[in-house]
């Protein structure tokens, strides 16, 4: 009988996991689900004395058991993608099982929280500051000072409020902790409510993410005793991208429309049920245990760059040859991470545009591949890092295609409270369809005698590209939060960089 | 049990939870499929509220259904990294598996990004479709 382990989470069962692991125990060997390593392109991966075979199906089981298959790389843990990145907050992935208490605590688990509550609320706040640590949720902002207004607000009742609902395309490092190292998330936040003295926390999943939604609420239950007297809830999403706005993520959680609330009154004073509350990612969350133990402070700020401090969990997705996770400190250039470690395209194409920092995120051009990855760096070319994800796509893509998707998703998307997003967006489509195909003639509806403000004449391909440079324009500045305002990053990047494609 | 008792019961439930509308809203979906006018009215007049203000609530979410469709969906990923990994070539074909007999539904990922185009039926997902793998999940969904 060998052990073997495989991987739980929801990619790998979406590969065929949990079919391989029932085929593994039907020949009577232990099966143990473990938490994803984040070599995507390898689930099904599975290890046996911690070598690796990937990715796996049902037909490759007798050769993976004799040591004849072809699918062996080796050693995991030396395995060049996972040995070149710097894991702290993915630093139990592919070794522990997710909801084993022993095995999180064997890993270093509870220490942080130990630490917190012997050292008390302002120093807990102080190593944070110390640490650099800014919110991994898009925006950037410090945490610590975020904790310390909540901490220095009065109120009979504050709250940890973890934003979960990951909706952004090539994100899924939040979902990837959420089934891989629940109990991480959980002590992150009994810390923040310790440091700013909140006995309640709510996790808000994105309802797309079933897997996660499951692992949490076990996880939960299971270390309720242990985090007591801080109680940790499991709320689950409905299925609108604009709740991952923290303030419209409060809306929801009240049992509101999840539209955006105009900032001030922030959230750290009033938010949640007009409460003080702390709105943090998941990355940001499970980031702290590690900077109240681990190295410190200290140690955490030393890695990075500039103001960008620490290590970021960076997923490579879309037309990728090794997509997965890769955490690694700031600094590293986006063309390493697409060439070296992801290995350019699947295809086997060139490499056309990156989009970085999900659906709201630019397009990067290869000729951008030498932009460290850092906040300001990013911001210097009008571009995000947002959540950290990147798509790659190859010489196949259609910008023009993109920049109407993107138009489309906010329009889908938009919860409606301001013009510039609610008409903006839909008037966004139909123009780059007019941009499409050559300009607007005056026809039809538009000649009709009692349309006395009607365009008195047609417009060029030109004219209407203007036009859309000023809706982007009045959209970026206009809107009241993300969705609106960061919707014209994707289209003008296109536009910048691919002109070719919507002049066609 | 009769529906309004059912109603009645899954109201009870979440009493003495804070904010407790979402939920509720998704355990009446769950169970009837929709969240019709009925179940508005029943949980505004529980939630001291108005069935105007359930109704814009239930009517702002992509997940809650005014009207319950009895067709299997099978939710198919159109976003960007499942765009780049060529999706929209798979919709033809999708469509005309799916017919009038199952329900296409556009979702905007699934948080499988790396490994697309992929699709959820029920809870359970699938990664790395092509054509002829999607048009099989559609046939026995
Ligand atoms: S930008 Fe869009 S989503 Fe954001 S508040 Fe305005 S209408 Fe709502
Ligand atoms: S973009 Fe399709 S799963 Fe994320």
């Amino acid at each position: 009988m060998t052990i073997i382990r495989i991987s739980d989470d929801a990619l790998a069962r979406a590969c065929g996991a949990d079919e391989l692991a029932a085929a593994f125990a039907r020949k009577g060997h232990e099966i143990q689900r473990v938490s994803s390593w984040g070599m995507h392109w390898l689930e099904p991966l599975v290890e046996i004395d911690g070598k690796g075979f990937g990715p796996a199906t049902l037909a490759d089981i007798d050769a993976i058991l004799d040591g004849s298959s072809g699918l062996a790389i080796g050693t995991i843990a030396d395995h060049p993608f996972i040995a070149s990145q710097q894991r702290l907050t993915f630093a139990r992935a592919g070794k522990t099982r997710p909801l084993n208490l022993e095995d999180y605590e064997a890993t270093g688990g509870w220490a942080g929280l130990r630490r917190a509550r012997l050292i008390g609320s302002d120093a807990i706040i102080e190593e944070l500051l110390a640490s650099g640590l800014r919110g991994r949720g898009g925006a950037g902002f410090p945490a610590g000072i975020k904790w310390k207004t909540v901490a220095g607000a009065t109120a009979d009742q504050k709250y940890i409020v973890c934003n979960a609902d990951e909706g952004d395309s090539a994100t899924f490092a939040d979902r990837m902790v959420m089934e891989g190292d629940p109990f991480q998330l959980i002590e992150g936040m009994a810390i923040a409510g310790e440091a700013v003295g909140a006995s309640k926390g709510y996790v808000y999943i994105r309802s797309e993410y079933p897997d996660a939604i499951a692992k949490m609420q076990a996880a939960a239950r299971i270390s309720a005793q242990i985090v007591a007297p801080f109680v940790v809830e499991i709320r689950v999403g409905a299925g609108a991208y604009v709740c991952g706005e923290e303030t419209s993520l409060l809306n929801s959680l009240e049992g509101k429309r999840g539209e955006v609330r105009a900032k001030p009154p922030l959230p750290a004073l009033k938010g949640l049920f007009g409460k003080p509350t702390v709105v943090n990612n998941v990355l940001t969350l499970t980031a702290v245990p590690h900077i109240l133990t681990g190295g410190g402070a200290a140690a955490y700020a030393e890695l990075g760059m500039g103001r960008s401090k620490g290590t970021m969990p960076i997923q490579l997705a879309g037309n990728i040859r090794h997509g997965g996770l890769y955490e690694t400190a700031f600094g590293i250039t986006l063309g390493e991470l697409v060439n070296d470690i992801g290995g350019g395209t699947a295809s086997g194409r060139p490499v056309k545009a990156v989009q970085v920092g999900g659906p709201l995120g630019a397009y990067l051009h290869p000729d951008q591949f030498d932009i460290p990855f850092d906040y300001e760096a990013y911001a210097a070319v009008d571009a995000l890092i947002g959540h950290a994800g990147l798509t790659v796509f190859d010489d196949t893509a259609d910008l023009r295609a993109m920049a109407r998707f993107a138009m489309e998703f906010c329009a889908a998307e938009s919860c409606g409270k301001c013009t510039p997003c609610r008409i903006g967006s839909t008037r966004g489509v139909e123009l780059i369809d007019r941009i499409a195909t050559g300009g607007r003639v005056l026809a039809g509806v538009e000649t009709a005698p009692q349309m006395h403000n009607m365009p008195k004449q047609g417009r060029s391909q030109d004219d209407e590209i203007q036009l859309l440079e000023d809706l982007c324009d009045t959209m970026k500045f206009g809107s009241l939060c993300a969705l609106g305002g960061f919707t014209p990053y994707p289209v003008m990047s296109a536009l910048k960089h691919w002109p070719d494609d919507f002049r066609k | 049990m009769s529906r309004e008792q059912k109603l009645s019961e899954i109201i009870a439930d979440h009493s003495g939870r804070e904010g407790p509308l979402i939920p509720i809203l998704h355990d009446v979906q769950e169970e009837f499929g929709c969240v019709d006018e009925e179940a508005e009215q029943a949980i505004a007049a529980a939630l001291n509220l108005t069935r105007a203000e359930v109704h814009g609530v239930v009517s702002f979410y992509h997940d809650f259904k005014p009207k319950a469709d009895p067709r299997p969906v099978v939710q198919i990923c159109r976003a960007e990294s499942c765009k780049s990994r060529g999706v929209e070539a798979l919709i033809a074909d999708a469509e005309q598996a799916a017919g009038a007999r199952v329900k296409l539904h556009t979702v905007y990922c699934l948080g499988l990004c790396s490994s697309g185009p992929n699709a959820r039926v029920g809870d359970r997902l699938h990664a790395r479709l092509d054509s002829a793998a999607l048009v099989k999940l559609i046939e026995n969904a």
